[in-house]
């Protein structure tokens, strides 16, 4: 049962997407409109407190639970990756008002429709594994 | 504590639980990063034996998967257990430009008119949710990474590649809202 705390984490997770309402196709659209500080004020929290908490792991050295040192990876020095591949994500964040994360805790919450989300994500998902040598990165 | 817990969360409360999971699964030596477990169903599913991006040890990011059980539970539990009964207070502008585009704010989290069973019926919207979909687990693999991966574990580690890619991310949604969705809907 060592995977137990990866469920119970997970669904924490579903449990604070829902209830912070990041997981609402209406506050994706609202944000994309500039029309409410609330996932600005969500996205910029959770970054402000992010950064603070990984000096500190970093500063004094922090350990996970099996005792190893906490390590950060840094990512590939490349640009046009994240700017084309991002901009897609996008195109996609804004029709159907969920990032990955969200699917998943939508389906949960009983949004059928999330099951072609998902299964669409899939596709997009190997699609670009077949092409990755194709593209620019 | 039941009732603190089914109010509507302010966003300094949400912004500050989002790191508490980030911190959690730092703790337990992984990374925070959602959109791995597509390419880990992909492979799971047999892509690794005709693309090589999907042959690997994917048994490596059970975790992972765990995590994505828990996410379905998580939101099963917060709509059953822990919803308030008032509606989501978005704000009026968005209610007023979303009527025009023919969609009715009906106060729930997702509108009933796109993600509901009875709207699957309806080929438009299947074909709107499909591709939909696709954009985002094509981009999300391109760009390396997801709103977990990039918004919030990259940017917390202060990657420049994770800002590029949420730059990426707003450009591609304000292509989409203002330019591509009034054709559509």
């Amino acid at each position: 049962m060592k995977f137990i705390k990866y469920i119970l984490a997970g669904t924490l997770f579903g449990i604070i997407m829902t209830k912070s309402e990041a997981v609402s196709w209406y506050r994706i659209q609202e944000m994309f409109r500039f029309q409410s500080f609330h996932m600005y004020g969500i996205i910029g929290t959770a970054v402000v407190l992010g950064v603070i908490a990984v000096w500190l792991i970093k500063k004094f050295k922090a350990k996970d639970l099996a005792g190893n040192p906490i390590v950060f990876h840094d990512k590939d020095k490349a640009y046009i990756k994240y700017l084309l591949g991002g901009t897609i994500f996008g195109l996609g964040w804004a029709l159907t008002g969920a990032c990955p994360g969200p699917m998943f805790v939508n389906l949960g919450s009983g949004y059928a429709g999330m099951a072609v989300v998902i299964l669409g994500a899939l596709l997009g998902t190997y699609l670009y594994g077949a092409m990755k040598s194709k593209l620019p990165h | 504590m039941i009732d603190f817990i089914k109010q509507p969360w302010p966003w300094y409360f949400s912004g500050s639980m989002i790191v508490l999971i980030m911190l959690i699964l730092l703790f337990f030596g992984k990374s925070f990063g959602f959109s791995s477990n597509l390419r880990t169903m992909c492979s799971i599913a047999g892509a690794g034996r005709k693309v090589k991006f999907f042959d690997f040890k994917w048994k490596d990011q059970t975790w992972n998967l765990m995590f994505l059980i828990g996410s379905v539970i998580g939101g099963f539990v917060a709509t059953n257990y822990l919803s308030s009964p008032s509606p989501v207070k978005l704000s009026s502008a968005t209610i007023s430009d979303l009527n025009q585009l023919g969609i009715k704010f009906d106060g729930g989290l997702n509108p009933t008119g796109l993600f509901s069973l009875e709207a699957m019926k309806d080929l438009k919207t299947l074909a709107i949710l499909l591709i939909g979909g696709l954009l985002v687990g094509f981009g999300s693999r391109y760009a390396g990474g997801c709103t977990s991966g990039h918004a919030i574990s990259g940017l917390s580690n202060l990657q420049v590649p994770s800002l590029v890619a949420v730059i990426g991310f707003f450009v591609g949604g304000l292509i989409m809202t203002f330019l591509i969705m009034p054709f559509i809907f």
